[in-house]
């Protein structure tokens, strides 16, 4: 029952966005009168392929990113339950330097700190493009948010499953290992899709940065076709259309695993 | 305190030495003595805040001292240099809270240990652990995940899981003061059995008819310390310490 209302929310929304762009554009077009040059909507047609482009570039900096803020989020997240203190105290600063940045920051800080180009052993270079460091530049952050997630998911399991492992023998490794993490990953699920999905969100930051992504093909794209004040409301509704089509699907499905997990508990 | 090599059944199988306990300036235990015999069962009794559990505690290290001695089975538990395997395998425990593992079945959770821990065979593993979820009664639940189970239920899985690692002793700390009133009677049944199987129990217990039908000898605390010791029909029909008459006048 529930499942099906939310199935049925999770198309209808979409759908009640693409409706906004083509009113909007629609608008955009009456105010535009009778002239002899190709409608908003027209332009907004030849350009998709070019603004669609850009968007894979920006799934493709998400997953990246993504994929690194998991694995070094999650050794970062281990450092930082460490009983050792010359691994929990640098974990700790990493993660809190990271969390308390400005994303913006990082992400210049990134671009200017990783060289242009690279030497290699065998004597030639090679080039960095801008959209894999902005690839660093977005995971980062998500690391360090990825590494308190882990470390509050392990600081909820209650001592007594801590106490029983040790009791039955349990060495430290093998008590994280069997009980303490597989009852984390339940409670990690909803916060990293969550992450996931900002992460998407900021990636047409890279545009200020020069990558050619969604946001900057979609600038490019209006610039090209005579830079006209009326393709500005269907051209950005049109790019927020496509993020959200995609992100909309996520969050929900994050919401329904939070609901689940709250109610199994 | 040295580690006796030549442990003889004949000798304490747990000893306790003037064992010093505290938390920050809180002295709980302030030396305790105590001796328990291969195959006696021990109840602790006191009120809550007596250092009951604590003291249990010290006998697996999951507490350590801070002065003293522990010996199980002639090894001083509270070495450095122990080998808590051992410990761990000789003595088995169970929580007032079960600690079940929740992401387990329950004839994974009896199984966990024996396979992870000690590596041992899973068809001989298995088999071990289907006879004692026989001998605790939920042989029809070995499916089931501990969140489906009564606390009684869960209670004797977690018994079950101590069991499968073989142990010599086994420590009951307030294991019925967590369950309904109507699923206490199936955990002591169960502790009834092992004890009438010879196992060698030490049970901190607010169960006072339990206590008197089941206990070899009865230790009453008040404070940190041992204030009376004897077997029950002595301790509960005749005290001699102050404290203890008015305890047992309170909860009798």
């Amino acid at each position: 029952m529930s499942a099906y209302n939310v199935t049925r929310m999770t198309w209808r929304a979409p759908v009640l966005a693409l409706g906004l762009c083509v009113a909007g554009t629609v608008a955009a077009m009456a105010q535009q009168g009778g002239d002899a040059r190709p409608g908003a909507l027209a332009t907004l047609v030849t350009w998709m392929p070019f603004i669609l482009e850009g968007f894979v570039l920006n799934l493709v900096m998400s997953i990246l990113a993504m994929a690194i803020a998991t694995v070094t989020g999650v050794i970062l997240g281990f450092m930082q339950i460490s009983p050792i203190q010359v691994i929990r105290l640098p974990a700790k600063l990493v993660t809190h330097l990271f969390r308390n940045s400005p994303w913006l920051v990082i992400l210049f800080a990134i671009m200017f700190l990783i060289p242009f180009q690279v030497p290699m052993p065998g004597g030639g270079t090679v080039m960095i493009p801008d959209w894999v460091k902005a690839t660093i530049g977005f995971a980062l952050p998500v690391m360090a948010n990825i590494s308190e997630i882990l470390r509050g998911a392990v600081a909820s399991i209650p001592s007594g499953q801590w106490e029983s492992a040790e009791s039955l023998a349990f060495t430290r490794f093998q008590t994280l290992r069997y009980i303490i993490l597989p009852q984390c990953i339940r409670r990690m699920m909803p916060p990293w899709m969550n992450w996931y999905a900002l992460l998407t969100l900021m990636t047409p930051m890279a545009a200020i940065l020069g990558v050619n992504e969604a946001l900057g093909n979609t600038q490019a794209a209006m610039e090209a076709a005579g830079a006209r004040p009326e393709l500005l409301v269907p051209f950005y509704l049109f790019l927020m259309t496509i993020f959200f089509v995609f992100i909309y699907p996520i969050s929900i499905y994050t919401r329904r695993l939070e609901r689940r997990f709250a109610a199994g508990s | 305190m040295t580690v006796s090599q030549g442990w003889t059944p004949d000798q304490p199988i747990v000893a306790l030495k003037n064992v010093h306990k505290s938390f920050g300036n809180f002295e709980v235990l302030k030396g305790i003595d105590l001796t328990v015999m291969k195959g006696e069962v021990v109840c602790i009794i006191g009120a809550s805040g007596s250092g009951k559990s604590t003291l249990i505690r010290t006998i697996n290290g999951l507490t350590p001292v801070n002065e003293g001695s522990v010996q199980v089975e002639g090894q001083e538990v509270h070495d450095g240099n122990l080998d808590k395997l051992a410990l761990r395998r000789k003595v088995g425990i169970v929580f007032q809270q079960y600690n079940l593992f929740p992401h387990r079945t329950v004839l994974q959770n009896i199984m966990m240990a024996p396979l992870l821990v000690l590596r041992e065979n899973k068809a001989e593993v298995e088999a071990r652990a289907r006879a004692l979820l026989a001998k605790v009664q939920l042989h029809e639940k070995e499916n089931a995940y501990p969140a489906e189970l009564s606390g009684g239920q869960q209670q004797r899985v977690a018994i079950a899981r101590s069991l499968c690692m073989r142990p010599d002793v086994m420590l009951f700390d307030e294991v019925t003061a967590a369950l309904d009133p109507e699923t206490v009677g199936e955990v002591l049944l169960t502790i009834k059995q092992l004890a009438a199987d010879g196992m060698t129990c030490i049970l901190v217990t607010h169960e006072m008819g339990f206590a008197r039908e089941i206990s070899d000898r009865v230790y009453f605390t008040d404070a940190g310390r041992i204030c009376e010791t004897g077997p029950p029909n002595v301790l509960f029909d005749n005290p001699q310490d102050p404290r203890t008459k008015e305890f047992l006048s309170k909860v009798l």
